[in-house]
């Protein structure tokens, strides 16, 4: 299970990097792999405001669907639109793949770093 | 407390991810992903462990008459070796479960039926059993396995001479030698499946079932064969348009909706009189693909372009074969038309779908 050191984790299994003021977010390994062959991502709008806890949008596999959960509030500056017609670059990358991005950030869920994120997968798988 | 096929410890071996299906623990894809085993069968090959099917005999001299009572399909015409469909229906022409019976002989037969209904199926048989006829469920003695796809037959063929082989779609060979290399074993091979590709279904002695395996994904190697989970198995089933009970039927749909063979004049069956008396259908099957963007599944409601709400969804899927969302359904009859659009509601979205003509996807045999 590949969990990079730099990125900080929610325990619902999404990732953020923070560019600056800019949260970057994205679905761990761990999700992908669980999730299986994504066919189909819900992208929500740029512009559209987030909350930390609630859903962003949600990914499809072939067997389920899953929420994303946002771990932050604030407001999306960006959407990786790419994802639309590829939405298995989420499996394949899934720490290339981010979905959105949210500036300026408003509140933050409690994050996990990379040593507590892997123990709490260990723990659910 | 669920079941466990023979296979169970090799499904875990291979990375298969483990889930609950019809009572047993099963794989539901291996390290290798739904996409990528539903397309080997298609393109190459796949193997699925079916073991948690049942399996029901009915031997002796009255088996013709109690086969015939309690499912829909006419077993006279059969000779030894063929296949059938069918289905058991309740006193309201109800779908009880389907399955494939085989004429093992004139007075043997043998159904193979789901593996979430084998408590229900064999309930319903012994209730009706009458006269000489010796009834058992084999559901435990027997291992089966699906191999599926075109490198099929080149792959059987290297444990069996040809001759072995059923030539015909729907027909069977029993006792059939397979060469596992360092031993024989006899299984029956049947030109069956649940794929809408080439293929066979093979049951073996349940204590057989591992070496079998292991045998046929050695001998397959070379033509690309590799193992399958459920995850393909729903997804290759939906792409050929195939019903599965408990989603396209259950006890409240009769043959007629779901668009299943079902002959009212002829023999007396469990059912028939009802169905007689229920005439034409009201609502019937559809198979629909999407034209909106996300993915129709099961139980999401259907409505007209004008916003009317007729039917329901009661499987759906993204189909890796054809590159695209299938789904099935009921809406009433008056509503049906091919080329028709619909809109499915997907958690609180409006999916776009267009009624087409099913198979989605057909082999030409």
């Amino acid at each position: 299970m590949n969990i990079p050191a730099e990125l900080k984790y929610s325990k619902s299994h999404e990732w953020v990097k923070m560019d600056g003021d800019v949260a970057v977010i994205g679905i761990s390994d761990f999700a992908q792999d669980a999730l299986g062959d994504v066919v189909f991502i819900n992208l929500p709008a740029e512009g559209d405001e987030v909350t930390a806890g609630e859903a962003l949008g949600d990914v499809e596999s072939v067997k389920a669907v899953s929420d994303v959960i946002c771990p932050v509030s604030g407001t999306i500056c960006e959407v990786n639109e790419a994802l639309a017609d590829a939405p298995e670059t989420l499996n394949s990358d899934p720490y290339g793949a981010w979905i959105i991005k949210v500036s300026p950030v408003t509140d933050t869920e409690e994050l996990l770093d990379a040593a507590a994120y892997e123990a709490h997968c260990a723990q659910e798988g | 407390m669920e079941k466990k096929t023979p296979l169970y410890q090799t499904h875990i071996d291979m990375g298969g991810k483990i889930v609950e299906f019809g009572g047993f623990l099963m794989p539901v894809q291996y390290p290798t992903g739904v996409i990528a085993e539903h397309m080997a069968v298609r393109e190459k090959a796949g193997l699925f462990d079916v073991s948690h099917m049942g399996e029901l005999r009915l031997k002796g001299p009255d088996a013709v008459a109690n086969v015939q009572k309690i499912i829909t399909a006419d077993i006279s015409g059969m000779k030894d070796g063929d296949i059938k469909y069918s289905m058991f229906c309740n006193e309201a022409g109800g779908i009880i479960d389907d399955f494939i019976v085989y004429r093992c002989a004139a007075d043997d037969y043998w159904l193979v039926v789901n593996a979430g209904n084998r408590e229900k199926d064999a309930a319903w048989v012994e209730s009706h059993l009458s006269g000489d006829v010796d009834y058992r469920d084999e559901g435990n003695d027997w291992g089966q396995l699906a191999l599926q796809g075109p490198k099929s037959q080149e792959i059987m063929k290297k444990l069996c001479d040809e001759q072995y082989l059923p030539a015909k779609y729907y027909t069977f060979i029993d006792n059939v030698p397979l060469n596992l290399g360092d031993h024989t074993i006899h299984a029956l091979v049947s030109q069956t499946g649940y794929t809408g590709e080439f293929g066979y279904e093979i049951y073996c002695k349940a204590e057989d079932t591992v070496d079998l395996w292991k045998a046929l994904l050695k001998a397959g190697e070379e033509f690309g064969l590799i193992p399958c989970g459920l995850g393909a198995r729903d997804t290759l089933r939906l792409e050929a348009s195939m019903p599965l009970y408990g989603h396209e039927m259950n006890d409240e749909i009769t043959p007629k909706m779901a668009g299943l063979p079902c002959k009212l004049t002829g023999k007396d069956f469990i059912g028939r009189d009802a169905l007689v008396a229920l005439g034409a259908p009201k609502m019937k099957r559809i198979g629909m693909k999407v034209v909106g963007r996300g993915i129709v599944r099961e139980h999401c409601d259907l409505y007209t372009m004008e916003g009317e709400k007729i039917g329901w969804a009661s499987s759906g899927t993204f189909a890796p074969f054809i590159g695209c969302g299938v789904a099935m359904g009921y809406i009433p009859v008056e509503d049906i038309e091919i080329g028709k659009h619909l809109n499915a509601d997907v958690r609180g979205r409006m999916v776009e779908l267009e009624i087409v003509p099913m198979p989605f996807y057909k082999l030409d045999r």
